[in-house]
């Protein structure tokens, strides 16, 4: 039986789309098969980040409906292997499925694949409950601003009470020159106030927009800091031990000046 | 000037950050606890059984709230009591 992880935050915006996204194709290029499933039901947007808009037939409420085998439904990737998506209706509402049916259709799919990866909307209403549904494992993701963390606590609490244990947390978009100046919370703090285990840390990268743009996830590229992060995440979610990224940011004294004169240090 | 010096050793000003992350502890405890009805009950009722022991206490018209005021915690509880206890039924 495959593991079914749900990427929730509470807040929107913060990258569960993009991390689901860049998670499922660093599953696929480790060699895993992996199911992703777009739980926001009529705002998708796992498919356009994949680039797989084009492919879509069926959806996952018509696999709950029965109007199609799930078969049907599935996406496969054809540049990496063992990658499929489960499409989110676009035409319908989080409405018009329910927790039991999402429960029955994660177990469904934990049955074929090593990887189920729920890509959960923001929020806190149906559209979450049915992603939280069938999942083992969630993974919270926050930006290092206090809206985000303030709804991801909320998040974390609501997750609490489903017994859903042991979260995992995941900082998203950290810019490593604003902590350096004091300007944004860093790792630490957000270990200290959502109290809960790290998982990793993904820095601010523009590549993400480009990728986006291109429908071509950002693990793919090996340049991209981001990428590199998103792959470490994969590999500790295999069970390896990977140390957690340098983001350092040139503080010495010539770094300074140059920063003065506006020249990149 | 010496903003210049300043900037180039680089100063320790009170930063944003620990304003936000003050901030965030205030806030999310207040979250948690208006989040959490049983939090309250039970903190409530625990109180109650305290000091019974000592006081006959008014429980329909006792207040329990938490404030956040001035950056800084705090419980307030407003316990009307009936009469002391007599000192033969103290327990411990």
């Amino acid at each position: 039986m495959g593991q079914v992880i749900v990427v929730t935050s509470g807040k929107g915006g913060v990258g569960k789309t993009t991390t689901t996204a860049n998670l499922g194709t660093g599953f696929a290029l480790a060699g895993q098969k992996v199911v992703l499933l777009d739980a926001d039901i009529g705002l998708r947007n796992l498919d356009v980040v994949l680039g797989l808009e084009n492919r879509i037939v069926y959806d996952l409420v018509d696999v709950i409906e029965g109007n199609c085998r799930l078969r049907q439904a599935l996406i496969r990737d054809k540049r990496y292997e063992n990658l499929y998506l489960l499409p989110a209706a676009q035409t319908r509402d989080k409405n018009a499925v329910a927790p039991e049916q999402m429960k029955q259709l994660c177990a469904d799919l934990s049955a074929q694949f090593d990887f189920v990866i729920i890509d959960c909307p923001a929020g806190i209403e149906q559209g979450f409950k049915n992603a939280i549904a069938g999942a083992d494992k969630a993974l919270i993701v926050t930006t290092p601003e206090v809206s985000a963390v303030r709804d991801a606590d909320r998040i974390i609490g609501l997750l609490e009470s489903e017994e859903m244990e042991d979260p995992l947390l995941i900082v998203n978009r950290i810019r490593p020159q604003m902590v350096q100046r004091g300007d944004m919370m860093d790792i630490q703090d957000m270990i200290d106030i959502l109290a809960i285990k790290l998982l990793g840390v993904i820095p601010e990268d523009e590549y993400i927009v480009i990728s986006t743009n291109k429908g071509e996830p950002a693990v793919t590229n090996e340049e991209s800091l981001a990428s590199t992060a998103y792959k470490n995440i994969v590999r500790r979610l295999m069970g390896e031990e990977v140390p957690l990224m340098e983001l350092q940011v040139d503080d010495s004294f010539l770094g300074r000046i140059k920063k003065m004169f506006g020249m990149k240090g | 000037m010496f903003d210049l010096i300043q900037r180039m050793f680089g100063k320790n000003d009170p930063c944003s950050k620990d304003i936000a992350k003050e901030r965030l502890r205030l806030v999310l405890v207040h979250d948690r606890v208006n989040n959490s009805p049983q939090f309250m009950e039970m903190l409530k009722d625990d109180m109650i059984r305290a000091i019974s022991n000592y006081v006959d206490i008014n429980e329909e018209d006792m207040e329990v709230t938490f404030t956040t005021e001035n950056s800084s915690m705090a419980i307030i509880a407003n316990i009307p009591i009936n009469s002391m206890k007599p000192k033969s039924t103290g327990r411990r």
